[in-house]
Formats: structure tokens, C-alpha cells, sequence
């Protein structure tokens, strides 16, 4: 018996010794990975390169460099050494993602063997993609559940997962946490300056250093950097500011109607609330902040122009890069709350403390149902995803690729990147409390999803450019999807709604 | 030689302009009649379902093709009066005037939606050059983030990206003008002011027409500017009916509405341009 051990033992040792030089190998090879090397798994390097697809050609339809477009575009060079697979990239705007891969779709084509998209398509998509085969499936051991959630649709998984989204505050630490800075507020507002845990005083804070250079840069700064422009992902942020005044735990079976009878909730008070946040917000964004976009919000957080932010990881780990000039003075925090929250069965406030976090959809990926080249296309989506290249990625906010691995929510991982200790470890304890959390909100993935977000986006920017008021905008919101539930149909959206609210109420 | 050859001849034309212009209208028709949408793909037929909806439910539309009138109108109207201004300038001699003709050809040949990202960089509000140069004086416009400077940034830009095709077509207009005219109006004593009222006006009358009706038809297709500069906001506020019909049918994917929309477009905007072409016939051609 101890024989067999000693020799087990032995044999172990060699094989994590014959896997080691491997990952020199490669690392060497490919410098994107230098600082890994290559990780043993069914899709890495060492794999891959036996693997032979010459003469075969793969095309993806992906987003335009770099969030997304570049890592795509890396690692399809990368495989095109490995397998002597041709591939061909195409880079598209995030806005014509869709329909990119939608027209030839409905027209029965397959243009592109792998289309990236959102994650919130999937009921659009669903039908023209091919499910992931069970054998990627299984070695996804290290993917979140939660993610897998996102990714599948009635426990079949259409989009392969290679990126995880969330959205959560992001302050400047070195003013929020800073004796001087704390002591001037409370002098001046009788408040005390700490992390906000409401929106309201969220809303205080920025106000306050909002105009004025706080950080003695001789420029002035601002309160904070939001995504407002109309058809650039506004919905989302809106989503995350209401979910405080509108996601009851107290009353499930919906969050943005009301599962029995698909009567819309978009224009309650809670909504409404989180709306007369917003507009007043406009006060507090940098001058033409009205018009800022993902990018636009990325640059201005990530270049130390607000005291706060909130949205995707990539704001916060483009801030933490070496090159930005507030590396290090960041902090990650769960979304603002709100000290009430509406009832939507007893149609009053519920004074109570109330917090929740918004799983905002990702990038998402999936094999076109009627790819010849299927198997190519989940052998390279299995190499983009794999150890080296996912912990290469994640440490390039550009990239636009964010933890989903459970791996990913560990400080350690982050601090070899050169993060500060503190700020990684709330960074994955922001991000894992999230997981945790019971009171989620996950995003709408229902036919139509675009009509609705396009609808809110509308409403909403009307609003903030005060053509409407907030009331009078999400009443023509919940109008516009009375008439497009009335054209999907209610009980199509109600099938695909479900889905999500089993998630919203812990019961998946 | 038969008498029905002529059509064989004929054929490959036909067949070209069924093929580019016949087919999609005709579809584009048979689209607005369906409700193909994205969980619905397909030509069902839903009858006038869109067209009611259209003209009785919809205010964006309308707002979005009043909106459009404006900008299609202002624009078109600066740029006739500059473009014809620059024209008669460089028609003169004067110094330079080989340097100048090309210098004011320059914006038309670069790409719009290159140049409407520069624009957008230029009136950038906390980053842009503008406000950076204003802020001396102590302004600071929110060019894009209030409604009515958003409209007038946009104005900007299509003025300056199209004011050289206009030019150019005043440019060749008067360089074909006849001279006896001039020399009449000269040996009479006429004044410079008289001689363009009096003779260069008129007899560019023609020419003007087309052109205005040529930059018409252009402007009221403008997409890119408001895309790329404003993203048809804030609010609803830059938003065109071009706009609105991608946003409806390539970003919601409500394809046979946007079809409604766009043959809807399509007949307002020939009935608009015939009634203004006599119009501008009646009040730029009159004795």
C-alpha cells in the first residue's frame, strides 16, 4: 500500500513537473501569459497545440477594440498558431452587435461561426445558437453559479461564459477615507463623510465635491461619472440606481412587472423615486455629463475626474492600472440602498433599509446553430476563456473582461497585479457578497428585451434633459410597454420572465 | 431586324432597375403590411395595423420629421448663402484664387463621420478645445448637453461639412454665366450691388434651384452627424426621422413598423420636395 502511494506520489510530482515546464514553454512564447505560463486544462495552450485545423476557417463577429474586440482579437492569433485554424475577426459597435448577428440569423445564415453579444439576447438568440456541448460544460468547474445562471437558459447553456458583470460603487478612497476631508464635510454639512450607503447621500457627497479641486490637481473635479447617454447602456445604469427603491424582498414575483399579471412596474414610486435621483444627478456630473457614455465614464472615474462612479468592473480596474493617475486610491463598495423601499402589494413605502445588487448582463458569446465549424468555435471559445488567458485578461480593464471564476474572488489574485492589499480584499468582498446576496436583481431577458431597454432609455433621457418630468416619463414608459407586451405578446414574456424571477427570488 | 428586339435590348436595364429600385420599395411595402419583429421574424400580414399606429400613436415620429424640417431647412439655407457668397468671391480675381477654390472643396472630401467624431472632441464640454479656449472669458456652453445648443452644434457641423458641395455648384454655375449681361448692366453704370440683384442673381436662378433641391434631398437624410455627435439627444431633443427609423428597426428590430416609417417618410418627402421646387421656381424665376 505504501508502495503504490510513494509511487502515485512520484507520479504526481512528475506530472505537475512535466506540466510546469510546459507553462515556460509558453509563456515564453506567448508573452501575454508570461506571468503564469501556461495552466494544464482541457483548453490550454499545451492542449490546443495538439489539436490540427488547418484549412479550417473560423469567423467571428466581436466588438470593436479594445473592450472585448482586442482580447478577441489576441487570442484568435494566439489560436491561429496553436491549431492552424484561419480566423477572421470582425469588429463591430456594441449598438449593431445585434442586429449584426440578428438579420442573418432570421434570414437563415450563418456569416459568423461565434457572434458576441450581451448576455441579455439570449432569449432573442436562443433559438440560432447552438448549445455549449456538455464536455466544456463539465470543465467549467471554476465558473460561479450565478453565471452559469446568466449563461443558460432552462439549464441548456447558449452562451459561452467568458466574462462577468456587476455593478457596484466606486469612490475615491484617498478623499472618502482622508481625517482632512472628513473633518471639512462634517464642518460644513454636519454630516459625516464615509461610503455612502443611501443614494440620498450619495447624492450629498457629490454634490458637495462637485466644482471644486478637491485633489489639488489645479483642475477642478466633479461628483460623479454615470452612464446618461441615450442608447448607450443608460438603461442599465437606471436599472441600478432603482433597484434600491424598488426590489422588495418582502414581495417577490417581479421586478419589472408583476409576474401574474404582466402589469408593468416601471412607473411606481420606487421607479419614480430612483428617477428624481437621477435627474438631480445632472447636477453633479462633469460638464457635458448628460452625454456621457460607457467610455466616456471609463475615462472620466478612471482618470480622477469624480469622486465616485458606478458601473462595470472596468471603470474601477482601469483605474487600478499603474498608468492611471489614481492607481491605488479606489475603493469598491456595494451599490447605495435607500432607507425605503416600495410596496408594491400594499402600494405604500416600506421604511426599512434596503439594498441590492444589480447583475447587469456581460459580454456573452455563442456558436451560431448553423456553423459547419462548431467545433472549432468551442474549442477557441474554450481557449479564450481558459486559466492563462483569463487571468491575463482580467488585469487589463480595457479589455472589458471581469471576474466570473470563483478563482477570481480571491485578493491574491489581484495583489499580484500589483493592487494594494485593502483595496483587493474589499474588491472581492464587494464582488462576493454580491453572489451572496439574496436580494438580487438579474437583467431583463425577454423577447423584446431591446424594445423595453430602448423604450426606458427614451423616458428616462427625457427626463434628465428635463423635456419631461420624471412622473410624466415613466408613464410614457410603462405606455410604450403596455404596447409592446400587447405586440410580443404577454404570456411569451411572461414564459421567458419567469426565468429570471426564480433567479430574483432564490428559487433557482 | 425584328420590331421585338428592341425589348431584348431593353431587358438588361429593365431587369437592373427592377433589381435596385422596383424590388425594394415593393418590399419594403409588403414589410410595413407584416409585424416581423424580432421574436416574430417573418412576413405575416397584420394589414394597416403600423400605419394606424404610425399616424395616431406615435408623437415621436412626427416630432422627429418637424425636428428634421428645421435642421433639413436652417442647414441648407447657410449653406446656400455661404457656399453662393464663397462662389462669387473666387469667381473675382483675386489672389490666390486657384489656393482658395481648393481650400473650400476640403470639408466635402473628408469623411463626415471621421469628421463629426472631431467635431464631437471639439465641443467636448469638460475636454474640448472650445470650451477650453471660452473658458477665458468665462463661458462654458453645454453644446451638447442642452437641447437647443445641441441643434445648433449640429447645424454646425452639417454647415461646414456641406457648404463646399454648394459652393462648387455656384462656383460652375457662375463660370458659365455669359458675359453680354454683365457688360450691359456695365456700360448702364450699375453699381456691384445692382449687378448681383439685378443680373448674376437671376440668371443663376436655375442653377440655385437645383442646387438647394440637390442639398434638400441630402440634408433630409441626416443620420451620421446626429449619430456619432448627439445620439439623437439630450433626450429626444437632435433626433431625426432618419434616426428614428434605425433606432426602430436595427436596434429594437421592429422591422415591418420601421418599413411603415421609412415608405411613411418616403411619400412625405416626395410630396415636401415637389410642392417646394415649384415654390422656389414661382419666387426665384419670376420676371
Amino acid at each position: 500500500m505504501k508502495l503504490k502511494t510513494l509511487i502515485s506520489a512520484l507520479a504526481s510530482v512528475l506530472l505537475i513537473g512535466s506540466q510546469v515546464a510546459h507553462a515556460d514553454k509558453w509563456g515564453d512564447q506567448f508573452p501575454h501569459i508570461a506571468a503564469t505560463g501556461d495552466i494544464p486544462g482541457m483548453c490550454s495552450y499545451e492542449s490546443m497545440s495538439k489539436k490540427d485545423y488547418s484549412g479550417r476557417t473560423l469567423t467571428i463577429n466581436t466588438h470593436a477594440i479594445p473592450v472585448m474586440g482586442e482580447p478577441t482579437a489576441l487570442h484568435a492569433e494566439q489560436f491561429e498558431k496553436l491549431t492552424g485554424a484561419k480566423v477572421e475577426v470582425t469588429h463591430t459597435p456594441a449598438g449593431d452587435l445585434y442586429s449584426k448577428a440578428m438579420v442573418p440569423f432570421q434570414a437563415g445564415q450563418a456569416p459568423y461561426d461565434i457572434v458576441f453579444g450581451f448576455s441579455n439576447f439570449i432569449n432573442d438568440w436562443k433559438r440560432y445558437l447552438a448549445p455549449v456541448p456538455q464536455e466544456y460544460v463539465d470543465q467549467m468547474e471554476g465558473v460561479s453559479a450565478s453565471h452559469k445562471a446568466i449563461a443558460s437558459w432552462d439549464g441548456v447553456m447558449y452562451q459561452y461564459p467568458v466574462d462577468g458583470d456587476r455593478h457596484y460603487l466606486k469612490y475615491r478612497k484617498d478623499v472618502i477615507d482622508n481625517p482632512e476631508m472628513q473633518a471639512k464635510y462634517k464642518a460644513d454639512t454636519g454630516n459625516e463623510l464615509k461610503v455612502p450607503t443611501t443614494w440620498k447621500e450619495y447624492g450629498e457627497m457629490a454634490s458637495y465635491f462637485n466644482g471644486w479641486d478637491w485633489d489639488g490637481d489645479g483642475e477642478p473635479e466633479y461628483g460623479s461619472a454615470e452612464v446618461m447617454k441615450k442608447d448607450d447602456l443608460m438603461y442599465a445604469a437606471f436599472y441600478s440606481r432603482s433597484v434600491a427603491y424598488a426590489k422588495n424582498p418582502s414581495t417577490p414575483g417581479g421586478f419589472f412587472f408583476d409576474l401574474e399579471t404582466m402589469e408593468p412596474l416601471i412607473n411606481n414610486p420606487g421607479f419614480v423615486e430612483a428617477l428624481t435621483d437621477w435627474v438631480d444627478a445632472v447636477n453633479y456630473v462633469p460638464p457635458g455629463g448628460i452625454n456621457f457614455g460607457l467610455g466616456d465614464e471609463i475615462n472620466s472615474f478612471g482618470g480622477g475626474q469624480t469622486l465616485f462612479s458606478f458601473s462595470w468592473d472596468d471603470a474601477f480596474v482601469a483605474a487600478m492600472q499603474p498608468d492611471s493617475p489614481i492607481s491605488n486610491q479606489v475603493g469598491a463598495a456595494q451599490l447605495p440602498g435607500a432607507d425605503k423601499v416600495w410596496n408594491r402589494e400594499n402600494g405604500m413605502w416600506d421604511a426599512k433599509s434596503n439594498q441590492a445588487p444589480f447583475f447587469v448582463w456581460g459580454w456573452a458569446v455563442g456558436v451560431a446553430g448553423k456553423s459547419d465549424n462548431k467545433d472549432v468555435a468551442f474549442d477557441y471559445l474554450c481557449f479564450f476563456a481558459n486559466g492563462a488567458n483569463h487571468q491575463a485578461d482580467i488585469g487589463i480593464g480595457r479589455f472589458g473582461v471581469n471576474p466570473f471564476m470563483e478563482e477570481d474572488f480571491k485578493a491574491d489574485v489581484w495583489t499580484q497585479i500589483g493592487w494594494d492589499k485593502d483595496i483587493a480584499q474589499s474588491y472581492v468582498e464587494t464582488l462576493a457578497d454580491m453572489e451572496k446576496s439574496t436580494n438580487r436583481v438579474f437583467p431583463l431577458r425577454v423577447p423584446g428585451t431591446f424594445e423595453f431597454n430602448s423604450a426606458l432609455a427614451t423616458g428616462t433621457a427625457k427626463a434628465l434633459a428635463g423635456q419631461l418630468s420624471p412622473q410624466a416619463a415613466l408613464d410614457e414608459v410603462y405606455a410604450e410597454w403596455v404596447a409592446i407586451l400587447e405586440r410580443v405578446g404577454a404570456d411569451n414574456v411572461r414564459d421567458a420572465y419567469a426565468v429570471g424571477v426564480k433567479m430574483e427570488d432564490n428559487e433557482l | 431586324m425584328n420590331f421585338k428586339h428592341k425589348y431584348v435590348f431593353l431587358l438588361p436595364g429593365l431587369i437592373v432597375l427592377i433589381g435596385i429600385l422596383i424590388f425594394p420599395i415593393i418590399f419594403t411595402v409588403r414589410l410595413s403590411l407584416s409585424g416581423w419583429n424580432s421574436f416574430n421574424p417573418g412576413l405575416d400580414f397584420i394589414g394597416f395595423k403600423n400605419y394606424v399606429r404610425l399616424f395616431t400613436d406615435d408623437p415621436r415620429f412626427w416630432q422627429s420629421f418637424f425636428r428634421l424640417s428645421f435642421l433639413a431647412i436652417t442647414t441648407v439655407f447657410l449653406q446656400y448663402i455661404i457656399g453662393f457668397a464663397l462662389a462669387h468671391m473666387v469667381w473675382k480675381d483675386i489672389k490666390f484664387k486657384r489656393f482658395f477654390r481648393v481650400l473650400f472643396l476640403i470639408p466635402m472630401m473628408t469623411t463626415p463621420v471621421i469628421m463629426t467624431v472631431i467635431w464631437r472632441t471639439f465641443f467636448h464640454e469638460s475636454l474640448g478645445p472650445l470650451n477650453d479656449f471660452l473658458s477665458i472669458f468665462g463661458v462654458q456652453p453645454p453644446w451638447l448637453s442642452s437641447p437647443s445648443l445641441a441643434k445648433v452644434s449640429i447645424i454646425v457641423v452639417e454647415v461646414w461639412q456641406w457648404t463646399s458641395f454648394m459652393f462648387l455648384l455656384m462656383l460652375a454655375g457662375l463660370l458659365s454665366l455669359p458675359k453680354e449681361p454683365f457688360l450691359a448692366a456695365a456700360v448702364d453704370g450699375a453699381s456691384p450691388f445692382k449687378k448681383f440683384i439685378y443680373v448674376t442673381f437671376p440668371l443663376m436662378a436655375p442653377i440655385s434651384i437645383g442646387a438647394i433641391i440637390i442639398r434638400l434631398i441630402e440634408a433630409s437624410k441626416i443620420m451620421d452627424t446626429v449619430f456619432v455627435l448627439t445620439s439623437g439627444g439630450p433626450g429626444t431633443s437632435t433626433e431625426t426621422s432618419s434616426f428614428f427609423i434605425f433606432i426602430k428597426g436595427l436596434r429594437e428590430f421592429q422591422m415591418g413598423y420601421a418599413a411603415t416609417a421609412s415608405f411613411t417618410y418616403l411619400i412625405i418627402m416626395i410630396i415636401s420636395l415637389t410642392i417646394i421646387v415649384k415654390v422656389l421656381t414661382k419666387v426665384l424665376m419670376r420676371e
